[in-house]
This record gives C-alpha cells, structure tokens and sequence, in this order.
C-alpha cells in the first residue's frame, strides 16, 4: 500500500475516493496518505462518510469536489466545518456538486467532452458556488472531472488489474473511466481464472489499473458485500471524538499516525463482530461459446 | 394510550404519503423506516429506489445504518450504478421523494449547504447528496426535520435543493424543473402542505398533544393555518410494530 500511494498519489494530485458511495470506502488507502503527508490534494467523490473529513482534518486537502461531506449514519463532519468555517487546519476550497452531478462530471472526462447537459440542479445555488457549471437554455452544463487517480476496495482482483466488485456500484465505473489511473485495493487477490470466468464483474478495463493492493479489512469501517458489515459504533465513536480539534487528533494518532499500517489498525479492533457469517453466493453465469 | 416518540410519528406520517404502486426514491435516515412500515400496510406494491445504486421490494431483513449496507443488497431487484437510477428519476419515473433537510423556507426550499455568505459560512453543512437531484427530479417529495425557529426559516440564504421557489405559481415549470416539487413538510410538531401548483406553506394538521400556537412560535415567518386543521393521526399499533421490528434499538427513532 505504501508503495502504491507513494508512486502513484503524488502531492497536489487529484483523487476519487468512495465512489462506491457508502460501502467499500478505501480507508487503508486514505489513511495512508495522511501518513505519508500528502498535500493539497484535490479530494472528489460523491457522499463521502467521514473518509474526506478525516483527510480534511489531516490538512491533506485544498480543494473538496463532492456532493456531500459528513458522517452517514451520524450527520455532520466536524473537520469539514472547521475546515470551511475557520480555516482549521486550513482553508478548504469547494466546488459543491449534487450526486448527479458529480456522476455526470466524470462521466464527461470519461467520454473525453468538455461538459454534458442535464435538467438535475435546475433552480439550486449550487450553479453559483461551483464554477464547473452553468444554465443555458433550461438545461444545466456540467464540467468535465478528470481525477489523476480512482481508489477503490474491492471484493477480489487478480494482480494483473482484472477487480470484481459487487452490490450497488455507484459512481464507481465513470470514476475509473475517467480517470488517468486506478489503485484497486481488495479482500481476495485470486487468480486469473477467476476473474476472467465471469467479465461481466470486471469493472474497470484492467489497461486504467496501475496497482493492486491485497489490503484485507481496507474498507473498514464501511461495509463490503459478502465480507463485512458496517460498523455503525465506529462511526459514532468518530463523530464524538472529532467534534473538537484535541479529540480528532487523538483519534488520527491512535487510528492512523500510531499504526505502521492497516494490520496494526486492525489488531485494533474486533474485526469478527462485524464480519459476514452467512454467505449467499450467486449462481454463476454459462460463458459458453460452442 | 400507547406512546410513541416524535421520530415514531413522523415516520408513520411519513409513511402515509407513499401510495401502493409507487415508486419511492429512499432517502437515508427516518425514510427508509418510512418505507418499510408503507411496504408491511397500505403499499404492498411499492418498490424502493435507492441512489447508491439499487432497486428493492420487501424492505430490507436487518438494521441498516446506510442505504449501502449488505442486508438492504441481499435480495435487491437492481444492483447498479448510480447513474441508472437517476436515469429513472430523470425519466419522471419517480413517484415520490424524500430529503432530509436542515433549513426550509416558506416556499420549501431546502438548504443544506451554508448558513450565512458561502465563501465564509457560519456553518458549513455536508452538501446536497442527491437531495438537489430529488427536488428537481421526482414526480413529488416530501421533507422531515424538526420543528424549530432556527429551521424553518422566512427565506433560507442557500437554495441546495428548490422546492417551489419564489413562490410564484408556476415558478417551477418555467423555470424547467420537472415534477409538481414539495408536497409536504413533516416535522416534529406538525404537518405543512403546499397549495397545487406550488406556493406557499400553510399548517395542515397538528401532533397529538401540540398547540398551534406552539407550531406558529417555533415557525420563522407568518404561518397560514388550514382552515380544516386536523389533529395528525397517531402512530397505529400495526405501524409502530414495523418501525420497531426495523429500528429495533431505536437508533433512528429513539435517540
């Protein structure tokens, strides 16, 4: 993992992250960049549960490019008003989009136009505050977003970049689309042979792929299908420790700055209580061709 | 007399408002019990939409703290992007909405965005989410929140999400909005609703053990009462049996 973020998320970089929405938020790989002091990235994604707070509380960030930013279960990020409100730890720039919006940004930079029409934000500040969109006509114009790099937790992958995920997507397939390279971070690397038995899950072109890392438990507390349950008192526990600055700090060094990596994070926790026990596995689908 | 909570009443208000056949776009938090305690009464037919990507029909089987937890997966109709399910929205195929909001106006335009000047706001909220998308998009919504001065506002200062905007009949279809906006303002001491064709905001019903004049007080502008006001219908037996089969340790609707 180190060595992926160091190679491939450079300071000043542009990075999506939890594209997947709520579930399989890539937390190893975020917190790895604040461990490695990342600077002035460019965070964009769509809701982000308290994975951007974190990064915004670590002064990681100068620009937020999201439809949302908080605590999904618990309501707002502290570090984001801070943030935004007093400039602590520094000041943050946002570009506000809707979820819609934000799909429709990357799905532009993924065709390769400069922008794509839609009736969504019609009516809504959010064309003031945000200089990647305007009005014309009765349709709304959203602004290509071109991350340098999507981050995602997978279920499986093989190492040459083939990544099976599944459940609800989100805006996963146009932010790897859209952007110039894919970290895959995932709870199985498999062979080959499994990825490729069913491409109809393979959701990026494994050509965007530069790294895959085996981060079992990366997306913890998020939930992964098949492997984890959300970690509902995680995420309350952070909501009550970041309200101030001295809290989050203690957090971010117990949590993050303390741990060499995601193992020792884990020895942290009971992993097991939120681990999936009954497992409901699809019936696979017939490739046959003769 | 059974009791009941103020989340517990406004879900089963809340709840009240998705027709059988529907297609509902779910939003997080009291919605999604919302949709649950409809499915298990009234609208056996109605079939969830959720913007992480999924379509459902039986509410999901355990707790979900997010709309993207595994037990609301497991069984789902639709697993997919997010895109697709605007794509239904976008298409006027989205019976009714629901969004959270921190601050309404007389005219139920929801901000939660910024309280005060954006470029150095006094609070800086988590954003739209898909509630702008919600607004713009859906046939109808409805909106829940809890009923303060400090909420419901004479003119919120951020429009993140439009509901009939100036107030202006007709505003939103010149202004190219699709769908007839918001219906109703649920929150913890009453029911507001809309005039046809948009407008103004005026105290339709009243919660079990709420006075009027308490609901004007805790109201930023001038509030119209109904002339046929009502005492909003308790939570019955039957649905407040679903919301605690639900929200078993009333992580929604007991905190």
């Amino acid at each position: 993992m180190a060595q992926a973020i160091e190679r491939f998320v450079p300071d000043g970089a542009s990075v999506a992250l939890g594209v997947a929405l709520e579930p399989m938020i890539p937390f190893a790989a975020g917190h790895e960049m604040i461990r490695q002091g990342r600077r002035d990235l460019e965070l964009v994604g769509p809701i982000s549960d308290t994975l951007f707070d974190q990064l915004i509380g670590a002064g990681c960030a100068r620009r937020v490019t999201a439809a949302w930013v908080g605590n999904v279960s618990e309501g707002l990020g502290h570090c984001y008003r801070r943030a935004c409100e007093q400039g602590v730890p520094r000041s943050l720039e946002v570009h506000d989009h809707s979820n819609f919006s934000i799909s429709l940004a990357l799905w532009a930079a993924a065709w390769n136009v400069p922008s794509l029409p839609t009736r969504t934000l019609l009516g809504s500040d959010i064309l003031r505050t945000n200089p990647g969109l305007s009005a014309t006509d009765g349709l709304v114009h959203v602004q290509a977003v071109r991350p340098d790099v999507t981050i995602v937790h997978v279920q499986r992958a093989d190492e040459l970049g083939r990544a099976h995920a599944w459940g609800p997507l989100g805006i996963t397939e146009e932010a790897g689309l859209a952007a110039e390279r894919v970290i895959v971070t995932c709870e199985e690397v498999v062979a080959p042979e499994v990825t490729l038995s069913d491409p109809n899950r393979i959701i990026f072109p494994e050509t965007k792929v530069v790294a895959v890392v085996h981060e079992p438990g990366g997306a913890h507390p998020s939930p992964v299908q098949g492997h984890f349950q959300r970690d509902h008192a995680f995420y309350r526990e952070y909501a009550a420790q970041s309200r101030s600055v001295e809290g989050f700090g203690a957090w971010l060094r117990k949590w993050v700055l303390d741990v060499p990596d995601r193992a020792a994070y884990l020895r942290q926790i009971d992993l097991d209580s939120v681990r999936i026990k009954h497992h409901l596995p699809s019936t696979p689908a017939d490739y046959g061709y003769d | 007399m059974t009791s009941y909570t103020a989340q517990e009443l406004m879900v089963a208000v809340a709840s009240r408002e998705i027709s059988d056949g529907d297609l509902v776009f779910v939003g997080m938090r009291l919605p999604i019990l919302a949709y649950a305690v409809a499915r298990n009464a009234h609208a056996p037919t109605a079939r969830g939409l959720f913007e992480v990507g999924l379509m459902r029909d039986q509410p999901a089987a355990g707790f979900l703290g997010t709309m993207g937890d595994p037990p609301n997966v497991a069984g789902a109709l639709w697993a997919t992007r997010m895109s697709n399910a605007m794509a239904l929205m976008a298409q006027g195929r989205v019976d009714l909405g629901f969004i959270g909001g921190a601050e309404v106006d007389r005219f139920g335009n929801l901000n939660t965005s910024y309280v005060g000047d954006p470029r150095r706001p006094k609070v800086k909220l988590p954003g739209s989410g898909g509630g702008a998308d919600i607004a713009v998009l859906s046939r109808r919504w409805v909106t829940l929140m809890t009923h303060e001065r400090r909420r419901l506002v004479e003119r919120v200062s951020f429009v993140t999400s439009p509901g009939h905007g100036d107030g202006t009949p007709g505003w939103r279809g010149r202004n190219g909005l699709l769908g007839d906006g918001p219906v109703a303002i649920i929150t913890t001491l009453g029911v507001l609703r809309f005039p046809p064709g948009g407008g103004e905001a005026h105290l339709a019903s009243v919660h079990p053990g709420h006075a009027v004049d308490e609901v004007r007080r805790e109201t930023g502008w001038e509030l119209k009462v109904a002339e046929d006001l009502k005492e909003t219908s308790a939570p019955t037996g039957a649905e407040l049996a679903a919301i605690r089969r639900f929200d078993p340790e009333g992580f929604w609707t007991r905190n």
